[in-house]
């Protein structure tokens, strides 16, 4: 487990901005996420959520800024952050094995071709056990459904003992059903684990009984906090820069822009990174 | 057929048939087949050029396929991979086109350059041909792991901190070597045609990864020991058994899959 201490925030922001050709996508960035915390980063499509990703593992350009991990300035590819990306696309075909994928997690980045471990075997098949993807551990990667496949790139970034686990809108295009599983599995690992989570989403709702903290992502700007200080009508509004409310219908919460927005549009579009 | 002056057939072509078999497999999972393409028409103009020069044609071979292998790999960094890749194809093309006239080659020298021919590899050749094979192997060996997971999911690789960019120039280079090898055998035109069928049908029939290597290895070495038999035996050119064999295990791999699939294993 950490070496380090566990009193500090585990990861802190601070002033990030990120300008792309001139355009400014996030503006004074500034939250922090702590240990074992469950974090949801929750925005609109095009909002910033996936360059905020890449700013905390590191490979976004032209960010201004800091990110620290443990108080220290950020280390690329550093061993604490595991990255699930937003899009992966298995051939059908492909030789991999979910099980395999596991693997690669603890191994695939070491040289010389030496005899896997009977403790990585055993760890494998413990991660695919903490993430219920034991029943088709020995099917191709790309064989799977999206919910399967999300389990299993899970499994393949806790391998390696994060302690913090980035999911880059892990929900999209999964089954109502899948999502409660997804969700429910996280928390479950996460409090297990001791792993703290940030994980992005268009959606704040199923997240709602898991989520300890929000960061709210809108119009380049970032409100972070629990979810009772940071989803409220004066913080939102600022946030968007025009007025909205906030209703509470059946535990479910609903931002709603109340009137026409007054003045420019926010600019919120702009293209998501795309993985070349 | 096994009467001595076949000796440097069967074994440049063994060790041409482990080799491509090995890289094969990861040129496939990478989506790379272009690139193992284009090399060989870089590699041909290499040969061309040594002919013109009076060097050993091994050396252009050698020279050309990785020069071809680091334009790939390095312009696909600014630009897309397979405009990257048919730009290095097209310029080596044109380049062994010019060599080829101002040479006074034979056709049969030519003929063999493009579709392969099984005394391509001359006693005087053998050495290096073990050296570079061996050395690639042992390359590739080394890197097999990173490389696998570059080629399964470079996202994810990336994220692991690993140096994709030079996992893929570093792979593209063995593919040079494996390259300049096996022109000599089975002819520029044809050398990627061994590189794609036999890997592609491992992949389908196996579904671990270090075994589908090894399937690879296999099935590419039978396809080549057929090859020059069926060459000695026919006189046609083994570059034409090569790609006709490929093409028909990539079938027969398609057709057990679906069996496998209608009929669940009992």
């Amino acid at each position: 487990m950490s070496v380090h201490d566990t009193t500090g925030p585990l990861l802190e922001a601070r002033g990030v901005n990120v300008s792309v050709d001139g355009r400014d996508i996030l503006r004074d960035v500034n939250f922090s996420i702590n240990h074992g915390e469950f974090t949801g980063l929750i925005g609109s499509n095009g909002a910033g959520k996936t360059t905020l990703f890449r700013v905390i593992l590191g490979i976004q350009e032209h960010a201004v800024g800091e990110v620290l991990v443990h108080g220290e300035p950020l280390a690329r590819a550093n061993r604490s952050l595991g990255y699930v990306p937003q899009k992966v696309l298995f051939d059908p075909d492909l030789p991999i094995r979910a099980r395999d994928l596991v693997a690669l997690g603890a191994d695939g980045h070491r040289y010389g071709l030496r005899r896997r471990p009977r403790a990585l075997h055993e760890a494998v098949e413990e991660m695919l056990d903490a993430v219920d993807a034991s029943a088709f551990a020995d099917r191709r990667v790309g064989g799977l459904s999206g919910g399967e496949q999300q389990r299993v790139l899970i499994a393949h970034s806790l391998i390696s003992r994060p302690e913090l686990l980035l999911l880059d809108e892990p929900l999209a295009n999964l089954d109502p059903g899948s999502v409660q599983e997804i969700i429910a599995l996280l928390h479950r690992v996460s409090k297990r684990q001791r792993v703290a989570i940030l994980l992005s989403a268009h959606e704040m709702n199923p997240l709602l009984p898991v989520m300890d903290r929000i960061v709210y992502v809108a119009n380049g700007h970032v409100a972070s906090g629990t979810t009772d200080e940071v989803v409220r009508p004066n913080v939102l509004s600022a946030l968007y820069g025009h007025h909205v409310d906030v209703l509470r219908v059946h535990g479910r919460v609903l931002v709603v822009a109340t009137a026409l927005p007054v003045g420019p549009p926010p600019s919120d579009e702009h293209p998501e990174f795309v993985v070349e | 057929m096994f009467a001595s002056f076949m000796t440097n057939a069967w074994i440049s072509g063994t060790i041409v048939a482990l080799l491509a078999g090995a890289v094969g497999f990861f040129v496939v999972l990478r989506g790379a087949s272009f690139a193992a393409h284009a090399i060989p028409n870089g590699a041909f103009a290499g040969a061309a050029g040594a002919y013109l020069v009076g060097i050993s044609p091994l050396v252009g071979l050698v020279s050309f396929a990785v020069l071809a292998a680091l334009g790939i790999g390095v312009s696909s960094r600014r630009t897309r991979n397979d405009v990257a890749t048919a730009l290095s194809l097209v310029a080596m093309l044109a380049l062994g086109a010019a060599f080829l006239a101002v040479n006074l080659l034979y056709e049969p020298t030519i003929n063999a350059l493009l579709f392969g021919e099984i005394l391509g590899v001359s006693s005087s050749q053998i050495l290096p041909v073990i050296v570079l094979g061996v050395v690639s192997v042992i390359v590739l060996a080394w890197f097999y792991r990173p490389l696998l997971f570059t080629s399964v999911a470079p996202e994810l690789a990336r994220a692991r901190g690993i140096a994709t960019t030079t996992v893929d120039v570093a792979f593209l280079v063995v593919v040079a070597l494996a390259t300049a090898l096996t022109v000599p055998v089975v002819g520029a035109l044809l050398t990627f045609s061994l590189m794609i069928g036999p890997p592609a049908a491992a992949r389908i029939l196996v579904s671990r990864p270090g075994w589908a290597v090894a399937g690879s290895i296999g099935l590419s070495v039978v396809t080549v020991w057929a090859s020059i038999a069926a060459s000695y035996l026919f006189n046609l050119p083994i570059g034409f058994f090569v790609g006709a064999l490929g093409a028909v295990l990539y079938l027969g791999a398609r057709v057990v899959a679906r069996r496998r699939a209608t009929h669940p294993a009992t």
